[in-house]
């Protein structure tokens, strides 16, 4: 097979800090093509490279790609030689069509008229060959957030794609998305189409990838041919890591006490659509020290469960019994909710999360600002003190507290957005997807981290949609599914089979 | 550790990013000033021309401060020319006809001033209407109430008492018959530029104090050079104004005004929890919520701030003009928004800084005096004007971009 790319010695530096240092990439044409390596390593930058976001002359090194060395200077000059980028962050225009949004800036036509015909029927072809069942002028905003990945796709397919490269395309969708999608790279190698993908699932990459190039620090470690050697993860991750994992999760000593925190027949209806229940009566106990873990397909409501529960933020008309060790207990404001000792770490830190063009400090104080202040003014050594307290204890890499939240990597920023909840003193922690798109080794110290919170005896709920992360960490899990729990197990007994099997009973019943 | 060893330079770094604007700020308006000086023939840095540049642009700064929170938080208030001519008319009608005391007309324009701003927080916090509608709507109606209750004429005058309020001086011991000039001689009025000499003395101890409290607390702190410089051109431009003042009739009381609201505004941005929560809610409004902070009041209290410090520009004006006339505060909230915009307050909210919005004031203040001066006709120094506040917020997104 002869290599559809090439990119030799390639170095960029940012502002004095290198990013990435003489890393070099060989892609062979028609191969699924893995990078790994943990937040940071440099795989976005290199990607960006790549496609042109960074221009020639911006970097150091030669990209070859279809034979001829290349000098991009935009991203368009890679997209017309069939370099398409798909982004972690979904680039849809949400109140748009699915095919308006498959042709922007590409539309059928001429003279600057749409020719609307060719646009749907041309849709209606690239839908079917991402088997996605939905008619061309569905709107984005409507779609959850897997179709909009196959959206996207189709995107790429329309504008003649030869190398696609996808950015983390597993993150935020669950595991029968994910499997529909890694199905669907396969069918495009089998047509020709190169791809390389971007993952920290390392399940999934082993599943499809053909090689696999690992980065650590900005620069390339080794590159694994899987047809040549047995691949596992954890050879994936010791090359990430450098050493051995022998653990991905770590132990810990459970000692659960009273009950701390538990809701009784919650029920929350949509926000706009009155009268149409989304968490159709929950019941949920958690005691202190003790890790509970909610399970659950994509749309379960299982983000709507806890912020319903965090103040109010989501629905209307909730009604329910919430109880804070023993006593009622008011919810009906954020503050309120903040104040009796509960903490919602958000499943979107960019957007619900952090305030990006704040500095790590502020963030950190930014939910127990009376923490660091006397009558309502700051202490600035305080605030400080605190803010570098957590940068140390959590290990967030930052070059201090003063840098912008906005420049830090995923598990860091994720890590700031827990500091501030841990500043803010929880008695009940709820962490929302609290590993979504970050690496192994960032993980590991969240688990540390939530288990350290659990030993000191808070009590923790942790919503997630990666199941061995749940069977890993929780004492106890619910299964939830169209707004109820359909089930409830201790870790030890729990599997991912008896976790899918709970889902799709409910399923069979309803049918 | 090792992020302990990371931290040293890129921290240094980091303080030339985030300050190296400010600076550019202090020095296009030193430079505007000097282009200007040299224009006119030294009429700009003139004592009387100085006194008078102070009191043509006090209500450009003293209503930018409340801008900066509005912009800052994630609104716009385009209302406040109009209240600034509303408040004045209801002021003088009040002194005028109903002969009421002026220390009550001021409490109550201000009370007015504030309550404008209630009720056009309420309709943007509560409500939820865009802040660029509701004050629309408000610059629309103040206007035309204003009209309305003046009938095309000016009411005034004022009392002196009144009228002090803007061209009034501070008292000097040459009132008293002390440390006055021979006959024939120049009054130099030697209370303001003690107070001019305290109050240099004053920046740099106690920043110098901080300074130092930082660097042993091991917070950022500015290289050394740089921190002395900067105090020696801050402190030169007090003494400087100081005397210039002093030579020509002292200092002005609605420079102490403006002084004493610039330090309250620094220190509510900079060290208060609520200047604090209004940056968070502008930065990113769902995480600010999500972390607690009370959105709805917070806007709401941005917009009743700057309806009172709007009711004050309006008790400025009208004392300075010495009468309410219909048209007072027209297109004011252009220059106040410019001046925000310029000092490097940013459109979508989340970041700015008092000082900057004061040098953007006074670099708008400058504008308009040097032009008049050498005489550019209304219409010449709009286009000026417009031109620089793009450039200067061109300059301003290029360099953030480039970061």
């Amino acid at each position: 097979m002869t290599a559809i790319l090439e990119m030799r010695g390639i170095s960029k530096n940012f502002s004095g800090v290198r990013a990435l240092r003489d890393v070099s990439l060989s892609i062979r044409e028609g191969e699924i093509h893995a990078i790994c390596g943990e937040n940071g390593a440099g795989k976005s930058t290199l990607m960006k490279v790549l496609s042109g976001v960074y221009p020639h002359g911006s970097y150091d090194g030669a990209i070859v790609y279809g034979g001829e060395e290349r000098r991009f200077a935009r991203i368009s000059d890679s997209e017309h030689l069939g370099i398409i980028i798909i982004h972690q962050e979904l680039a849809l225009v949400p109140l748009l069509s699915i095919a308006e949004n498959i042709f922007l800036g590409n539309e059928p036509g001429r003279f600057g008229i749409i020719d609307w015909r060719e646009a749907h029927a041309r849709t209606r072809t690239l839908l079917a060959t991402v088997g996605l069942r939905e008619p061309p002028t569905a709107l984005i905003t409507n779609l959850g957030i897997g179709k909009q990945q196959l959206v996207e796709i189709a995107k790429a397919l329309a504008k003649k794609v030869r190398l696609l490269i996808l950015d983390e395309p597993t993150a935020s969708l669950n595991e029968t998305d994910s499997d529909a999608l890694l199905r669907l790279l396969v069918a495009f190698r089998g047509q020709g189409i190169t791809c390389i993908i971007i993952s920290h699932k390392l399940n999934e990459i082993t599943k499809v990838a053909d090689q696999i190039t690992v980065l650590r620090d900005g620069a390339t470690v080794e590159t694994i041919d899987c047809h040549k050697e047995a691949i596992s993860e954890d050879r994936i991750i010791r090359a990430m890591v450098g050493r051995d994992m022998t653990d991905r999760y770590p132990t810990r000593s459970v000692a659960i006490g009273e009950e701390m925190f538990s809701i009784r027949n919650w029920r929350v209806e949509h926000p706009l659509h009155a009268g149409r229940e989304v968490i159709k009566g929950v019941d949920l106990h958690v005691r202190k020290g003790e890790v509970v873990g909610i399970a659950g397909l994509m749309g379960a409501g299982r983000t709507e469960l806890a912020m319903s529960v965090f103040g109010r933020a989501y629905g209307r008309n909730i009604t329910g019994e919430a109880q804070l060790a023993g006593k009622p207990v008011d919810l009906s404001t954020i503050q309120r909710a903040i104040s009796a000792g509960l903490a919602y770490v958000t499943e979107d830190r960019k957007s619900l999360g952090l305030v990006l063009s704040e500095d790590v400090q502020n963030n950190v104080s930014l939910a127990n600002l009376p923490g660091v202040s006397t009558r309502g003014v700051i202490d600035a050594h305080r605030e400080s003190k605190v803010a570098r307290h957590y940068v140390d204890s959590l290990r967030i890499r930052t070059p201090g507290i003063h840098q912008k939240t906005l420049n830090l990597s995923g598990g860091n920023q994720q890590k700031v957005v827990i500091s501030k909840w841990l500043f803010a003193g929880p008695e009940v922690l709820i962490l929302d997807e609290p590993t979504r798109g970050i690496d192994v080794g960032a993980k590991y110290e969240i688990y540390a981290i939530v288990n350290e919170l659990a030993a000191q005896g808070r009590a923790i709920i942790v919503i997630s949609s990666e199941m061995p992360e749940l069977l890993g960490i929780c004492d106890r899990i619910y299964v939830m599914n169209e707004g109820r729990f359909v089930a409830e197990m201790p870790a030890a007994e729990a599997s991912q089979e008896k976790i899918m099997a709970a889902i799709m009973k409910q399923y069979g019943v309803a049918a | 550790m090792s992020n302990r060893k990371v931290a040293a330079p890129g921290a240094h770094a980091g303080f030339w990013q985030n300050n190296l604007r400010d600076y550019g700020l202090l020095v296009s308006l030193l430079l505007i000033m000097g282009f200007f000086e040299v224009m006119t023939g030294g009429v700009l840095l003139d004592p009387a021309n100085v006194t008078n540049l102070i009191l043509q642009n006090s209500y450009v700064v003293v209503m930018a401060l409340g801008m900066l929170l509005v912009i800052v938080g994630g609104n716009i208030d385009l209302s406040v020319g109009s209240i600034v001519g509303f408040t004045g008319a209801v002021a003088a009608s009040l002194m005028v006809y109903q002969k009421m005391p002026y220390p009550i007309v001021i409490g109550l324009s201000l009370i007015l001033g504030g309550l404008i701003g209630a009720a056009q927080g309420f309709f943007v916090a509560y409500g939820k209407i865009p802040s660029f509608i509701v004050t629309l709507a408000g610059m629309l109606i103040f206007r035309g109430l204003t009209g309305n209750m003046l009938l095309g004429q000016f009411v005034g005058p004022f009392a002196s008492g009144f009228r002090a309020i803007s061209s009034g001086f501070i008292l000097d011991p040459s009132d008293f018959g002390i440390l006055q000039a021979e006959e024939g001689a120049d009054q130099f009025y030697w209370a303001s530029m003690l107070i001019g000499v305290i109050c240099a003395a004053t920046l740099v101890f106690t920043s110098t104090q901080r300074w130092r409290r930082d660097r042993a607390g091991a917070m950022e702190t500015e290289p050394l050079v740089l921190f002395m410089g900067k105090n020696a051109v801050f402190a030169a431009l007090i003494l400087g104004f100081s005397f210039l003042l002093a030579s020509n009739k002292g200092l002005p009381n609605v420079l102490i005004t403006m002084g004493v609201l610039v330090l309250i505004y620094t220190f509510v941005t900079t060290r208060t929890t609520i200047g604090r929560r209004v940056y968070a809610m502008g930065g990113n409004r769902l995480a600010a919520q999500l972390s607690g902070v009370r959105i709805e009041r917070l806007t709401f209290l941005t917009f009743v701030n700057m309806g009172v410090l709007a009711g004050l520009a309006g008790l400025i004006v009208a004392a300075r003009l010495n009468s309410a006339t219909p048209s007072a505060g027209n297109s004011f909230e252009l220059d106040v928004i410019a001046a925000c915009f310029i000092g490097g307050v940013s459109a979508s909210g989340g970041v700015g800084k008092v000082i900057g919005v004061v040098i953007g004031a006074f670099f708008i203040g400058v504008m308009n005096n040097g032009m008049s001066i050498l005489g550019i006709g209304i219409f010449w120094q709009q286009v000026v004007k417009g031109v620089v506040l793009l450039a200067a917020v061109s300059v301003d997104v290029y360099q953030r971009n480039k970061g």
